[in-house]
Parts: C-alpha cells; sequence; structure tokens
C-alpha cells in the first residue's frame, strides 16, 4: 500500500513536474527573428538553428537581405527603433554605431554570467566584430563568422605544362602562387585576353563596385600592404601622411594598374557576384573573394573537385595584410525577446555547436575549431582561412563608418575605374574628406 | 409628391440629421467635402516640405537621436552651392535631362507620324513598340547591363559589326566617356513609347477636316507638316517634355542598376547623391537643404515652363 502510495506520488510528481515544464516551455515559447545577408553561411545558419529550435522551443525566423541593399534596410530598421529583428548579425563596421547609438545590448555581464569568454575566440574577429570602442573589452556581440578577402585560382590552368613553359620564360619564374602582389599581377597580366581552350580568358576579377563597398574592400588589400594606414597609430584621427602616404599612392597606383592589366572588360561595377559568376563561368584565372564563397567553389562542378586552388593576400612593400570581413552576432536593444536572444547566442557559443557550422560551411571564429589538429586539412581551404585570418585589418567602425566609406567609395573609383587624376589627388582628397566628418563628429 | 433619387435619400435622412443640414451654407456644405483632401494634402505633403525645409537649418541627423540638434543657419546651403563635387552631379543630370529629352521627342515623335498613318498591322506595331515602358526600370537597368557587356552583349556586338571594332574593346558602362550615353540610350529605349502614345494622342486630335481644306488651298505636305501639324500636336509635345523632365529629373533606379553611379562618379544623378547623403550617410540636416534646393529648381522650372505650354495652348 505504502509503496503503491509512493509510486503514485512519484508519478503524480513526475506527471506534474512534465507537465509543469510543457506549460513553461509553452509558455516561454517565442518566436525569434534574425537578421543577416541573404547569402550562401545565411542557408547554412537555418540549417544549424534547426537544433537550437528543438532544444529551446522557440522558433526561428528569418530575415535575410541581399547584401548590395543590406546595410540600407537593417541600419534604417535599427536607427527607427524597429523590432523586426530580435538578433542581427550586422557587418563588423556597424558595431560603432551600434553601440553608440544603443542598437545593441553590451554582453558583457550576459558573457561573464554564462562563462563565454572572448579569449576563445580569434583575436582579430573579438575586436573587429565585438569591441568598441576597439581594443577595449566592451562586447556588444560574439563572433559569429569570420571572413576574409583571399584568392582564388585555376589550379588546373596553372599546372598546363604549355602554360607554366610559356611564363618561365616571360617571367623567369615558375607559374604558381603568387609571392607578391607585383607577381599576382604579372600573372593576371600573362592570362589577359589568352586563349584557353578555345575560349578568350582573362586575368583576375577584383572588386571595383561603386555603389556600396566594393571596391574600398578591394583597395585596401593593396593599400595596406603598400603601407597606408587609417591613422598615425599616436594619434587618434590623425590622417596627414598616412592615408596619403607614399606608400598608400604606390598601393593605389597599383590597384589601377592591376584593373588596367588584368581584369576582364567591362568589370568596372563587380563585386562578390560578379566575381563568382566570372571565375565559375571560366572567364578567368584568380578571383579575389571574400573566403565565405570557398566551400561554393569547391562544389561547383566546373571549377570545384581539386581544380582551384586557394591563397591568402599577397605581401607588399609593407607587409601581408588582408581586409577583415565577417560579422558578429548581436542582441538588438529594441527587441522585446531579449532573454531569448541570449539564449540562442549561449547556444551558438558552444564548442559542439560552432564545429557544426564549420562543416556544414559557415567559418566559425571559435579558437576550439579552427586550432583543431584536423581544421588545416578538413578543406583544401582551410589552411588559407587560418592564414589569411592571421594577417586581417579592418575598415573604419566609427559610427559615421558610412560617410568615411562612401567618401572612398567615390574617390577610389574616380582614380581606379574612372582614370580621374592621379593617385597622390585621390588620397589627398580623401584626407580633406575623412577630415570633415571628424570635424562634423566633433572628434578633430 | 416627386420620387427623383434625392427626394428619395432627403425623405429617409433622419429628422434631426436633416435639421441641422437644413442651416448649413453651401460654402460651409463645400468645405465639408473639401477638408478631408485638404487636410491629407497638408499631412503627406505640405508638413513633411516645412518640416524639411526647418531641418535643412540644423545639422540633425537621424541616425544619431541622442545627439543635441544645432541651428546652423545656412551652413548646409554654403556647403552644398560651394562643393564642386554637386555641381559635377548636376551637370551629370544636366546631360542626362537635355540628351533624353531630345532623343526621346524625336524618335517618339516620328515614330508617332509613321504610326497615325493607316497601315496594316498598325495596333501590332503600337502594341510592339509600348511594350518597353511596361517594364520595371530596374529590369530594365538589369537587361541593359547584359545587353552592354564586352564579351557576351548584343550591343558592342552590333557596334561592332557596323564599325568592325572589337566587341571587348569597350565598355559602355566602364568608359567615363561612353557610361553618361549608356544611360541616355537605355532610358530612351524604355521612354521613348511613352512620348510617342502623347504624341499620338495630339496627332490624332487634329481634325481631318483641316488638312482637307489644306489641300484644297494647294498645301505641300510639308507645308501642312510645318504649319498644321507641328503647331496643333505642340502642346502634346511639350507636356510629354514636362513629363519626362520632371521623371528624368529625379530617375534613380535605372541607373543605380546599371552603372551604380560610376565609372568614379560619372553617372551620379543628383537623385542618386540625395539618396547617399540622407540613407547611407545619415546626414539629414544636409540633405534636406539639398533636397530643398532641388525643389526649387524644379518647381521654378517647372512654373516656367507650364506658363509657355498655356501660352502655347492659348494661340
Amino acid at each position: 500500500m505504502k509503496s503503491n502510495l509512493m509510486m503514485t506520488a512519484a508519478a503524480g510528481a513526475m506527471l506534474a513536474t512534465g507537465l509543469s515544464t510543457a506549460v513553461l516551455a509553452e509558455s516561454h515559447a517565442t518566436e525569434l527573428t534574425l537578421c543577416w545577408a541573404a547569402w550562401d553561411p545565411a542557408n547554412a545558419l537555418v540549417e544549424l538553428s534547426r537544433d537550437f529550435e528543438e532544444q529551446s522551443g522557440h522558433s526561428m525566423n528569418f530575415e535575410f537581405v541581399p547584401w548590395t541593399s543590406f546595410a540600407d534596410r537593417m541600419l534604417n530598421e535599427l536607427n527607427s527603433g524597429g523590432q523586426l529583428c530580435d538578433l542581427m548579425i550586422g557587418d563588423s563596421q556597424w558595431i560603432g554605431g551600434g553601440a553608440e547609438s544603443g542598437h545593441y545590448l553590451q554582453l558583457n555581464e550576459f558573457f561573464d554570467a554564462n562563462g563565454i569568454s572572448m579569449d576563445d575566440f580569434i583575436p582579430a574577429t573579438v575586436t573587429g566584430y565585438a569591441e568598441w570602442p576597439k581594443n577595449t573589452p566592451n562586447y556588444y556581440a560574439l563572433p559569429a563568422f569570420g571572413d576574409v578577402v583571399g584568392w582564388t585560382y585555376r589550379k588546373d590552368w596553372f599546372e598546363r605544362p604549355e602554360l607554366q613553359a610559356e611564363f618561365s620564360e616571360a617571367y623567369g619564374r615558375d607559374l604558381g602562387v603568387p609571392a607578391s602582389l607585383e607577381e599576382l599581377r604579372d600573372i593576371a597580366e600573362f592570362f589577359q585576353g589568352r586563349d584557353i581552350d578555345g575560349t578568350t580568358v582573362y586575368g583576375a576579377a577584383i572588386y571595383t563596385e561603386r555603389g556600396s563597398e566594393g571596391i574600398t574592400m578591394g583597395v585596401t588589400n593593396a593599400l595596406y600592404n603598400y603601407g597606408f594606414q587609417y591613422e598615425n597609430p599616436e594619434q587618434p584621427y590623425d590622417l596627414e601622411g598616412f592615408v596619403n602616404s607614399d606608400g598608400a599612392v604606390a598601393g593605389l597606383e597599383f590597384y589601377k594598374s592591376l584593373y588596367d592589366v588584368g581584369t576582364p572588360p567591362g568589370s568596372s561595377n563587380w563585386y562578390m557576384g560578379e566575381n563568382i559568376d566570372a571565375y565559375r563561368s571560366g572567364q578567368v584565372a584568380m578571383q579575389m573573394n571574400f573566403a565565405f564563397i570557398w566551400p561554393g567553389v569547391e562544389a561547383d562542378e566546373n571549377v570545384g573537385g581539386g581544380r582551384s586552388g586557394y591563397f591568402p593576400n599577397p605581401a607588399g612593400p609593407a607587409g601581408q595584410f588582408a581586409q577583415l570581413g565577417g560579422q558578429g552576432i548581436s542582441v538588438v536593444a529594441y527587441s522585446d525577446k531579449q532573454d531569448a536572444a541570449l539564449e540562442y547566442i549561449q547556444w551558438f557559443a558552444q564548442p559542439e555547436v560552432q564545429a557544426q557550422w564549420w562543416e556544414l560551411g559557415g567559418y566559425s571564429a571559435l579558437k576550439a575549431v579552427v586550432e583543431d589538429p584536423g581544421f588545416a586539412t578538413s578543406q583544401p581551404y582551410a589552411q588559407t582561412f587560418l592564414d589569411s585570418m592571421a594577417i586581417v585589418k579592418d575598415f573604419w567602425a566609427e559610427p559615421a563608418y558610412a560617410d568615411l566609406l562612401l567618401a572612398m567609395q567615390s574617390r577610389v573609383h574616380n582614380y581606379v575605374i574612372a582614370g580621374d587624376g592621379t593617385a597622390q589627388n585621390a588620397l589627398d582628397g580623401l584626407v580633406r574628406d575623412w577630415t570633415e566628418v571628424f570635424e562634423d563628429e566633433g572628434k578633430l | 409628391m416627386k420620387n427623383s433619387p434625392i427626394d428619395k435619400a432627403a425623405a429617409a435622412t433622419p429628422d434631426g440629421v436633416a435639421r441641422r443640414i437644413r442651416g448649413l451654407s453651401d460654402r460651409t456644405i463645400a468645405w465639408i467635402f473639401v477638408a478631408p483632401t485638404i487636410f491629407l494634402l497638408l499631412a503627406v505633403n505640405i508638413f513633411p516640405l516645412i518640416w524639411t525645409i526647418r531641418l535643412s537649418f540644423t545639422n540633425f541627423r537621424v541616425n544619431r537621436p541622442n545627439n543635441d540638434v544645432e541651428w546652423v543657419g545656412l551652413r548646409n546651403y554654403q556647403r552644398i552651392l560651394s562643393d564642386p563635387d554637386i555641381w559635377d552631379t548636376m551637370q551629370a543630370t544636366a546631360h542626362f535631362l537635355i540628351w533624353t529629352i531630345l532623343l526621346q521627342v524625336l524618335i517618339g515623335f516620328t515614330l508617332a507620324y509613321l504610326i497615325n498613318k493607316k497601315f496594316k498591322g498598325n495596333d501590332m506595331w503600337t502594341t510592339i513598340i509600348v511594350f518597353p515602358m511596361m517594364l520595371s526600370p530596374a529590369v530594365v537597368g538589369n537587361f541593359w547591363t547584359f545587353l552592354y557587356q564586352p564579351q557576351i552583349g548584343l550591343f558592342n556586338y552590333v557596334v561592332a559589326f557596323f564599325t568592325g571594332a572589337d566587341p571587348a574593346s569597350f565598355s559602355m558602362i566602364g568608359d567615363v566617356h561612353l557610361a553618361p550615353w549608356a544611360i541616355v540610350i537605355a532610358d530612351t529605349w524604355m521612354w521613348t513609347p511613352f512620348v510617342m502614345l502623347i504624341c499620338l494622342a495630339g496627332l490624332r486630335s487634329i481634325p481631318d477636316s483641316i488638312y482637307e481644306a489644306a489641300e484644297c488651298d494647294r498645301a505641300s505636305k510639308w507645308r501642312q507638316f510645318w504649319t498644321i501639324t507641328i503647331p496643333m500636336a505642340l502642346p502634346f509635345v511639350m507636356l510629354a517634355v514636362l513629363f519626362r523632365g520632371i521623371e528624368n529629373f529625379k530617375m534613380f533606379d535605372l541607373v543605380v542598376q546599371l552603372t551604380g553611379g560610376g565609372p568614379g562618379n560619372t553617372t551620379t544623378l543628383t537623385s542618386i547623391d540625395l539618396k547617399r547623403e540622407a540613407f547611407e550617410k545619415w546626414r539629414t540636416g544636409y540633405s534636406s537643404a539639398y533636397a530643398v534646393i532641388l525643389f526649387v529648381t524644379v518647381f521654378g522650372l517647372a512654373s516656367i515652363y507650364v506658363k509657355a505650354l498655356n501660352k502655347v495652348k492659348e494661340r
């Protein structure tokens, strides 16, 4: 009797617990909306998030916007205090504005309370995606997607004996992965207008897009390596002699020369999509692009399966750097579902979820994933990704980043594509534009 | 007993309401009918305009709601009017406006004149010709981007066929000298049918009797064209110019899709520049001043033009 009673009580307790858990889950079940750009990694994230839905009981909605209008659409949303997005995977340049305008929640306390340490992530991604002000331990995002500009090349073309012989005769060295930007330009020039299998091909697809951020994301890969600096390292916002230094001028001249001698005709307004198309369709021997495209290249029936190789942005006279891409994930301050959004971040930060993220095609920034002994050989591009992430530099992330970016787009496009004036004029003009922006911002 | 619908409605009106209405003057009733429209106009047009003018004297930025808004007087206007880059965009806009209107009127009127002649298949040709204007400007922009591709574009191949040049040797949207013409050509392709339709309406409104009288007076076809057709169709042509002028002054989507304003700033029209200032840089005060300057320019030009149009109609 006693045992029966106890069993009944236990069953009742279990039932009650089960019911209450179900009721709790039901009452806490939230519909979260995550906003990001519409691109391949976003599809991988949808796949990954199914686990979160199962575990938490929350359901996920996704708002993906094409890159060309992503900033317009999402910054509009943030500036208007909109509640469309609970979670935002915003561009790295937005972090200053997101923090200072109160769009993003500061996550320090949450990280501390849940044992999430920024020391566990690749340092460049923490600085680039999460910190504001830079190099201070104030975090407004969790590094979500590591990305960097690198190069893809047609390994199968590079390996052709007749091309190797011709290149060797013309340039006095082997046709292979370029060790410097100068060598890269030689290779682009070598392939320019060449007939391969009955098709005219060209050297390299590089970023030249005018409207959003394209040419800036491209030209910085040359500028950094020739000596361009955003400001005086000793005195913030001191631009003269750093933005328009002799090295910076040489870097800009290099980019123009690369555009002039080694890019497909008509590629005056190309960014990620156009470069991918040109490469996949066999128009170019090399393409500059963010690393996110590499899984797609590998899977492509025309250029994948070992026909392509990858290399980090080659060095220039002043060193070897590459433009940082990628984003962090933030909780939108206007969301009324912040608890559930934080739950998502907590789930996403777990090492096993990050490992799965990499498997699905997302570039994890967690050290435990990228420093795993098997990581470098897990994909043909994994080592290049690691090497590239070690040399990154990023554009301004000031709240006024858009003013700074658009000024650079205009000045650089005017010189590189339109051929207007000299590199020195373009960079002197850029110093004037940026100085005006910082004066307006009250920083000068 | 009258049985008209008005009488029936009056009979059905409750006594209380009828008593109240009976005391209203015609003027009051007119105001009651017009008031909703006036309210909407004030809310949607006049208030935003006044608000924009007010903002144009400040340094307000909509993405910095927490910052203090300072009154900067005429500084925004001064900066805009002394900025050489803005004058470049004005010049690019003027080039685009003048050439698109000129070409569209010439080709549109010619097509209308031909279509106005009675021939077999007349309706079918009209339908084919008006097809481009039914497309979205973004689609047209995208479509012409492919046509202008040096390696695969039909446009380059057609030019190469007639000139013997290498199709890949020139880039319509990548060359500073050709890009302004690339947007003129695409816009002309799209909107000439619109001008043609308006001109066609003008040509069809000319009574046949006038031509018959001219025939009796033995006026030549050439003289009939210059003394009857052109003067009588002129108000319609001018109306088409007005519509296209206003539309092309605010041209945005087609050009953004085609060139993104490049190469450099070669095809950055004022509307594109204004959008960048207002919604990418978020310089709300500055862009308000920019918008006011553009508004005054368009409004001033349009007012002068409408007066000229009225004079032509009165002749």
